[in-house]
């Protein structure tokens, strides 16, 4: 079996996610098994082994989380997926992988909470845990698939990411996409883009594992390579050191989140439908977004002047779009699969009440209800 | 004294000396019996990673001239299994206390050992949690008082070689930090065994659990001249109490296929791409 299958293939959204990591050169999986993650992890026990690369089933979640850092650490593109309560026990090492800015890729193939919930059942609840489920200040990036294809090509885009800043990148999948099936094009390898961590180039006595230049990402070297660093969850000063001094925390906080803040517009991925007149803007991500692109369709078809904004990236969240787009609308719409999440974002950026479906439950929203919503906020 | 003068200048990071541990606390000796143990393999360092969970043994790995990593609490063994499994070639060295391996890193030190992880496992057991102040921990024996057991610890301890033994380690050790020859030629051991090593050393925790039961540093040491016995036993009977005797040796040496072993021959069987 090759390592990249390229050619057409119809396959459920976690078949196309393990196949896009395998693409994107993700060679170490750990995971505990969970619905509706599971088949992802049951692809790379099959796969990886065949591509040179290890699959590891934890006792937890904990461990899976930590074991990835650890690959990370030893110079493997490494990944992790799972679901709500799988997130829930890895978000300190998450913090972790923040905090010693390990490129990893975390999968969170959203299923409805809070607790057990309904494992089988999609849903959005947890786009804001995967903001701040963490302790401390950080920032993170989060994307969100709507198709099978996205599962794919987001996969390889996350690993990218992370490894062009030396974090942990979520691809924040519902189980709707995950178990969703439809035709996935694999494209020839020299079509994709695959970008790896920067190496340091300094001499082995000299690297300092935390010091960046002006990107404010350090370059990475890995173990077992002869540098001898060391990392610590501690604030620690460029050289990797625990530093307890208030100036050590104010300039590692604000490093570690301006490598992102400073490029969010470099980051940030929307995609727009009818917004260039639009004065009814509907803001919807995943497998919404598909009703909601229905829902515009058929207002415009009324005669409303709807438009919609996708957002790929949820983290970070593009505000300035937003804010741009909104201004001149008569009323927005945020229609999500949970009881109001990101919707407050939207009202921020915004600066404005918005008409907000909620969808609780594994259906997705019907383009009715969103059209009902739309023809409100046009009034 | 100048680093460059230092006796581990090769194998410590004698800048970052001197370390944090309190007076008489043994966990310096730990460090300096794996220093020692390091150099003398002539092990490649460039192959060795260090690292450890959070609490006062926790903070060996920031001190050891390899490799390192200070993860979260109870998470340094599946850390060191993603370094180990993903580069074979490294050998990972966890250094940590009781607390963090067996109470919050508990199901973690358990799995390693069934999947018989590569990896060498020193484990400080102090019988308290000490850098948050003597609490009570999964190694306190009975009726202990602590500041979270005023009236006597309620709990049972584990006996971690015994503990160890079942979850399938290949090779478990029990020396005291008053028996450094015999922990250096062991940590040597580990150092080189394909395999779950797993050695613990008992320390006193002077400022914590020696302070609130009325015993000085120096009693506390001689203690553990006094009632550390060595022994050729079953794992099952290398018992641990510091108030009547703890029971030290090489109890289990044995040979098994490591995980990265098993994983290779996996690998033929699934067949190898291009």
């Amino acid at each position: 079996m090759a390592e990249v299958l390229t050619g057409s293939h119809f396959v459920h959204g976690d078949w196309a996610c393990a196949e896009g990591a395998i693409v994107a050169g993700c060679r170490f999986y750990a995971a505990y098994p969970i619905t509706p993650a599971t088949e992802i992890a049951e692809r790379l026990a099959q796969r990886l082994p065949r591509v040179g690369g290890k699959f590891i089933q934890f006792e937890d979640e904990l461990g899976a989380m930590a074991s990835v850092i650890g690959a990370s650490y030893a110079g493997q593109k490494a990944m992790t997926a799972t679901s709500g309560p799988g997130i829930s026990l890895m978000l300190e090492n998450i913090g972790l992988a923040v905090m010693t800015e390990a490129p990893c890729v975390i999968v969170n193939v959203m299923r409805s909470g809070p607790s057990t919930g309904q494992p089988t059942a999609g849903a959005q609840g947890d786009v804001m845990q995967c903001r701040w489920g963490t302790h401390g200040d950080i920032e993170i990036i989060a994307l969100a698939p709507q198709s099978v294809q996205e599962m794919f090509d987001l996969t390889i885009h996350a690993f990218n990411l992370s490894e062009r800043y030396r974090i942990p990148v979520f691809l924040m999948a519902d189980a709707n996409i995950g178990h969703l099936y439809e035709s996935l094009k694999i494209p020839e390898t020299d079509r994709i883009n695959i970008v790896d961590r920067r190496k340091p180039t300094a001499a082995k006595g000299e690297y300092r594992p935390f010091s960046a230049g002006e990107d404010l990402v350090p370059p990475m070297a890995c173990f077992g390579d002869g540098y001898h660093f060391y990392a610590t969850g501690l604030t620690h000063n460029e050289r990797g050191y625990p530093d307890m001094s208030v100036e050590a925390q104010d300039r590692l906080i604000r490093r570690l989140c301006d490598k992102i803040r400073r490029d969010t517009t470099r980051i940030e991925m929307v995609e727009e439908h009818f917004t260039d007149d639009c004065n009814v803007l509907v803001v919807a991500y995943g497998i919404t977004a598909r009703s909601a692109l229905s829902a515009v369709k058929r207002a415009r078809e009324g005669g409303i002047k709807a438009g919609l904004l996708r957002l790929i990236t949820l983290w970070p969240f593009p505000d300035a779009r937003i804010e741009e787009l909104t201004r001149c609308c008569v009323g927005v719409v945020v229609a999500e699969m949970n009881y109001g999440q990101l919707v407050r974002e939207v009202e921020r950026a915004a600066m404005r009440r918005v008409e907000f479906v909620p969808k609780l439950g594994e259906n997705p929203h019907q383009p009715e209800e969103i059209l009902a919503a739309i023809r409100r906020a046009g009034k | 004294m100048s680093p460059l003068n230092h006796p581990h200048s090769k194998s410590l990071r004698v800048d970052q000396l001197p370390h944090i541990w309190c007076q008489g606390c043994g966990l310096g000796i730990v460090l300096h019996a794996y220093a020692d143990a390091l150099e003398e393999t002539g092990l490649d360092l460039d192959k060795v990673a260090t690292i450890s969970g959070i609490g006062c043994a926790g903070r060996a790995s920031g001190y050891v001239n390899t490799d390192a990593f200070h993860t979260t609490h109870g998470r340094a063994l599946p850390f060191a299994t993603g370094v180990g499994i993903s580069r074979p070639e490294i050998k990972p060295v966890v250094i940590s206390g009781d607390g963090d391996l067996f109470s919050i890193g508990g199901n973690h030190l358990i799995h390693a050992a069934r999947r018989n992880v590569d990896v060498l496992v020193i484990c400080s057991n102090n019988f308290n949690y000490g850098m948050t102040g003597a609490q009570f921990g999964p190694t306190t024996p009975s009726e202990t008082k602590t500041p979270t057991s005023p009236y006597g610890n309620i709990e049972n301890p584990f006996n971690l070689v015994a503990l160890v033994t079942s979850a399938g380690a290949t090779m478990v050790s029990r020396w005291t930090v008053m028996h450094p020859n015999q922990l250096k030629r062991s940590i040597k051991r580990g150092l080189t065994k394909k395999g779950f090593s797993f050695i613990e050393v008992i320390t006193p925790c002077t400022t914590g659990y020696g302070r609130l039961n009325k015993m000085s540093p120096l009693d506390m040491m001689k203690s553990l001249k006094k009632t550390g016995k060595i022994r050729k036993v079953l794992p099952i009977e290398a018992i641990c109490d510091p108030a009547t005797e703890i029971i030290l040796g090489d109890f289990v040496d044995i040979e098994k296929p490591t995980y990265n072993e098993v994983f290779e021959s996996l690998t033929h069987r699934a067949g190898v791409a291009l």
